[in-house]
């Protein structure tokens, strides 16, 4: 780089471009602060829903399965499994009836031994994300 | 070595390797796992293995980031480390921490684990990437501000420079998100949002800082180009990164209940991250050829440029695959996302801090500058064999990726998710296969400290060998 642009000009536009677009972060994040209400679904957050939120996380769910596209790529996207199985019964038969020494050969979801109270809970937790507002993500119900 | 309190590097550099052996271990686990479902099910699920796959690997990288900071800023800073001895006992405390840690993931069920340190009092846990325990966290904090402390305190104390002061930024920013995975609302959108302020804002953000440092530090040792140039280089790549990286967070953005404005504000900004990743292999290929002097280490110098180029394909070309919104809207989530993150992780974080142990080991370990002809020759050769690897798994997962977004979204009548991975096992096996190279690769590295290591000192290019 030539001599007309020295060390202390890349310094300022590091520390000003740094602080500018910080700031300009923060202020956009204020504004999706204001707007969430209308697209996560928070009326659905019920105490039942917070519950089956901490059963998604106590079992490492998000350790196989994406959630609204984020998390592993070895079992289904579960961000719109509600809409994909139709009821909650659904959800928790499936979740339920694993076997405990899984199935010879596949990709085997383990068997949770989750209470009647856990298990309407996670369910629960699932519909709540099933409606929250994505942009049309995922592009069809195969997630 | 110039100071005495450098040699605290040394175990910081040595539980790094050890670690990334694990993590590799587990890696291979995982890849059998997907093509041999229930491959030590029920004892390891994916879920436990892959814990300790990335977990390990974060780990490692943040021992290897410790040892180089320890190493680096005595030598800058023109003293001895603040605190030797703080240095000591936080190396051991933290490499207990990371062992019951990782213990715990393959001892006890993990809602086991969750139950037995508390996890209901300050729920944390669950969270791709911040499964620790609570109380894993609190400590990691604890080690983190012990460490700035001291590294701090010796830069205060001694010569400041560009490189220094770029890197404690990086460090005390690393700090300083991580406290954001103590943020976990019930509101799973709120949720992700601030998740990926610990994880994007660190690997697009902060540790972009310490890489470039890191990478500068090692430049100004190599090649003996004048520290002003150097300085103003790094300066500009930070300025780049953090002007396009924050903003880029954006691309994070597009599909978890955020409004869609982000769906602009991310895919221009991201659009931009590969910028100061080309600058940085610019960079490194420049001052390698300005260079003053051909340093004996030879190995570090190939680990240096590699770090340039691979840091750019993995997190520049990758990373602008499926970075724009309507791209990103089908492959979200998918097997791309995994091509991009290995060869990034690999490309920029793993092969700096290879770099970083390439440079400064010999040192270490007793020698003037460099490693034996013998033990260099090796060690080119785990660089090529580990650095092909992962472009070989970063290939076929790409491959896989396309064919999942193909069947899956794409096309007339979109298939099951289940059923589209067992039409792409092919890609899985292929993974694999690269995936023991891998292995192999990492092994010679390993033996690259051990073979030759009796012999006597490389010389540099084109020195005489009167001596
Ligand atoms: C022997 C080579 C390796 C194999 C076979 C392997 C395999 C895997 C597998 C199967 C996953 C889980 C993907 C999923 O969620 O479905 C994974 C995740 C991951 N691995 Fe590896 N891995 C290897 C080496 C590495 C290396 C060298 C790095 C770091 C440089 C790395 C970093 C990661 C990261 C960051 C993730 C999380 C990816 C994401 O969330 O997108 N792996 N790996
Ligand atoms: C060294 C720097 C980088 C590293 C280590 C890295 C690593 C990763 C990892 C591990 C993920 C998966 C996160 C998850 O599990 O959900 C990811 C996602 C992503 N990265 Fe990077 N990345 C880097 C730089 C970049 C850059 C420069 C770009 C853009 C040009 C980029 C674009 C993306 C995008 C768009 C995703 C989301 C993928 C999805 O929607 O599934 N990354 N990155
Ligand atoms: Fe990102």
């Amino acid at each position: 780089m030539s001599q007309t642009f020295t060390k202390a000009m890349a310094r300022n536009i590091f520390y000003g471009g740094t602080v500018f677009f910080l700031l300009l972060f923060l202020v956009l994040t204020f504004d999706t602060t204001r707007a969430l209400p209308a697209r996560d679904n928070r009326a659905a957050l019920t105490p039942t829903v917070a519950h089956g939120k901490a059963v998604w996380e106590k079992n490492n769910c998000i350790g196989c399965h994406t959630l609204l596209g984020e998390g592993a790529y070895f079992a289904p996207e579960l961000g719109n499994v509600y809409k994909r199985y139709g009821s909650k019964e659904a959800i928790i038969g499936f979740i339920k009836s694993r076997p405990v020494e899984g199935i010879p050969g596949r990709r085997s979801m383990p068997q949770f031994n989750l209470s009647d109270k856990d298990l309407d809970a996670v369910a629960e937790f699932l519909k709540y994300v099933s409606e929250i507002n994505a942009a049309k993500w995922p592009p069809n119900i195969q997630g | 070595m110039q100071y005495k309190s450098q040699a605290v590097a040394k175990p910081y550099f040595i539980a790094a390797i050890g670690l990334f052996v694990g993590q590799i271990l587990f890696g291979l686990i995982l890849g059998l796992q997907y093509v041999w479902g229930d491959f030590m099910f029920p004892e390891i699920p994916f879920n436990v293995a892959r814990m300790v796959h990335t977990n390990l690997l974060i780990v490692w990288l943040l021992f290897g980031f410790m040892g180089a900071a320890y190493y680096l800023v005595p030598e800058e800073s023109e003293r001895e480390l603040y605190a030797p001895w703080l240095a000591h006992a936080m190396f051991w405390i933290f490499l207990v921490a990371g062992a019951l840690t990782i213990l715990g993931y393959l001892m006890v069920p993990y809602a086991k684990l969750a139950e037995m340190t508390h996890n209901e009092l300050l729920p944390t846990m669950g969270r791709e990437f911040l499964e620790q325990p609570t109380i894993t966290k609190l400590g990691i904090v604890v080690v983190a501000l012990a460490f700035l402390f001291n590294v701090g305190m010796t830069v205060l104390k001694g010569r400041k420079t560009v490189v220094t002061l770029v890197l404690l930024l990086g460090l005390a920013g690393l700090a300083v998100l991580f406290l954001f995975s103590f943020y976990n609302p019930d509101n799973v959108v709120k949720d992700k949002y601030y998740w990926w302020w610990v994880v994007h804002l660190w690997v697009e953000g902060v540790w972009e800082l310490i890489l470039g440092s890191i990478l500068a530090f090692v430049l100004i040792k190599t090649t003996g180009v004048d520290r002003e140039v150097i300085e103003k280089w790094l300066y500009v790549i930070i300025a780049m990164t953090l002007i396009t990286g924050i903003i880029g967070t954006g691309h994070h953005y597009y599909w978890i209940g955020t409004p869609e404005y982000w769906q602009w504000w991310g895919s221009i900004f991201s659009a931009l991250e590969p910028i100061p990743f080309f600058m940085m292999t610019v960079f490194a290929f420049n001052m390698v050829n300005r260079r003053r002097r051909n340093h004996p280490n030879k190995a570090a110098v190939l680990w240096a440029l590699g770090t340039a180029v691979m840091a750019f394909l993995g997190a520049g070309v990758w990373g602008f695959l499926h970075t724009l919104s309507p791209v990103n809207y089908y492959t979200h989530g998918t097997q791309i996302t995994a091509a991009h993150g290995h060869m990034a992780f690999y490309g920029a974080y793993v092969m700096i801090n290879l770099t970083m142990i390439s440079y400064a080991m010999p040192m270490l370990r007793g020698r003037t500058a460099a490693n034996s002809e013998r033990s260099q020759v090796l060690e080119m050769w785990s660089f090529w064999l580990m650095t092909v690897s992962i472009v070989f798994i970063t290939l076929f997962l790409t491959g896989a990726g396309i064919l999942q977004v193909w069947l899956q979204r794409f096309s007339e009548n979109p298939q099951g998710f289940m059923v589209v991975q067992e039409k792409i096992a092919l890609f899985y096996w292929l993974r694999e296969i690269a995936g023991v190279v891998f292995l192999i690769g990492l092994g010679t590295y390993v033996a690259s400290f051990f073979v030759g290591a009796k012999e006597p000192e490389a010389l540099p290019e084109g020195a005489a060998a009167s001596a």
